[in-house]
């Protein structure tokens, strides 16, 4: 068994209207970054995983993510594993 | 008739719920603990209600759904018995699979807790025959995330099948933007599942069940449970 630790970034799909990252934006065009587009906020979670392997880990994590991290139906997950 | 009311750590409208069916409904109401793995065999509608269950951490609805209760909320709607979920409870449904969709950020960013009106698009389920077809109601609504989402071809299931059955209107009836609180696709505030025994809605029927409050449109919907579980 290895721990290997990983870094998972959830961001609402593409398509979807992040009113979070709007409202940001908004904000940052008043304080004069027009400059600034595009804002989209997420989350971040941070995790170990005792595992036997590098790609087990990242199959634990996957699962994970599918049955409770994230929301597929709304949200788009990203798995980095380091050792 | 006796209803079952689930108890999260986080949940506040239990009590109005077993208030609303026992002392205006004037039925059996018991509370069920989320760490119960039973639910009694005399129970005949579960209520799950609004709050902010495990503190809405991660997604609203996403952690409660993993209580042990909830695989029993699961197989006792599998047999077709009548299970409400309101508010909080609407969220925990969805995250459980028992609803299609998911319900995102209100589309203002703003918590809302005001009186809302309500077109009934269904009057044929069991949650709702003491309605007459497009009759208006006054209910509160008090969320952040009732934003109602889903992809296109789950939405045009939904329709199809008449499976909206609440909509947010004006006093009149009219479905517009100006009176969606929260940026709900079609204006959706309440859905049914494809057997006609699973309702969940972002607005709280059972905050408005007693005369005293100026308002008791939302009696109906548990009259209508009680009127369907007494026809046996």
């Amino acid at each position: 068994m290895q721990k290997f630790y990983a870094t998972i970034k959830i961001t609402l799909r593409k398509g979807i209207l992040d009113v979070q990252g709007k409202a940001v934006e908004h904000a940052l065009h008043s304080l004069e970054y027009q400059m600034i587009s595009n804002v989209r906020i997420g989350k971040f979670v941070e995790l170990v995983i005792d595992a036997d392997s590098r790609e087990i880990a990242f199959t634990k994590a996957e699962e994970a993510c599918k049955k409770l991290i994230a929301n597929p139906i709304i949200e788009d997950f990203e798995i980095t594993i380091k050792d | 008739m006796k209803f079952g009311v689930i108890v999260f750590p986080g949940s506040n409208c239990d009590h109005d719920a077993f208030y609303a069916t026992s002392g205006n409904l004037n039925q059996e109401s018991v509370y069920l603990w989320h760490k119960d793995t039973v639910i009694p065999d005399d129970i005949d509608c579960v209520i799950v209600p609004g709050g902010f269950s495990y503190g809405d951490y991660l997604r609203c609805g996403a952690i409660a759904r993993f209580s042990p209760i909830m695989n029993e909320v699961v197989k006792f709607a599998e047999n077709g018995k009548p299970v409400i979920g309101i508010c909080n409870g609407f969220q925990i449904l969805i995250e459980a699979g028992l609803l299609p969709g998911a319900l995102m950020r209100n589309a203002s960013l703003h918590f809302l807790c005001k009186d809302i009106y309500l077109r009934t698009e269904n009057n044929s389920t069991l949650f709702t025959s003491e309605l007459k077809k497009d009759e208006v109601i006054r209910i509160p609504i008090a969320h952040g995330e009732g934003n109602y989402f889903a992809d296109p071809d789950t939405i045009k299931m939904l329709e199809e099948n008449n499976r909206i059955v609440f909509r947010y209107s004006t006093p009149e009836g009219e479905i517009k933007d100006e009176v969606n609180p929260n940026g709900s696709i079609n204006n959706i505030a309440g859905i049914i599942n494809e057997k006609g025994n699973v309702l969940g809605m972002m607005p709280h029927p059972e905050r408005y069940s007693d005369e005293i409050l100026g308002c008791n449109d939302g009696i109906k919907v548990f009259e209508s449970i009680l009127k369907h579980i007494n026809k046996g």
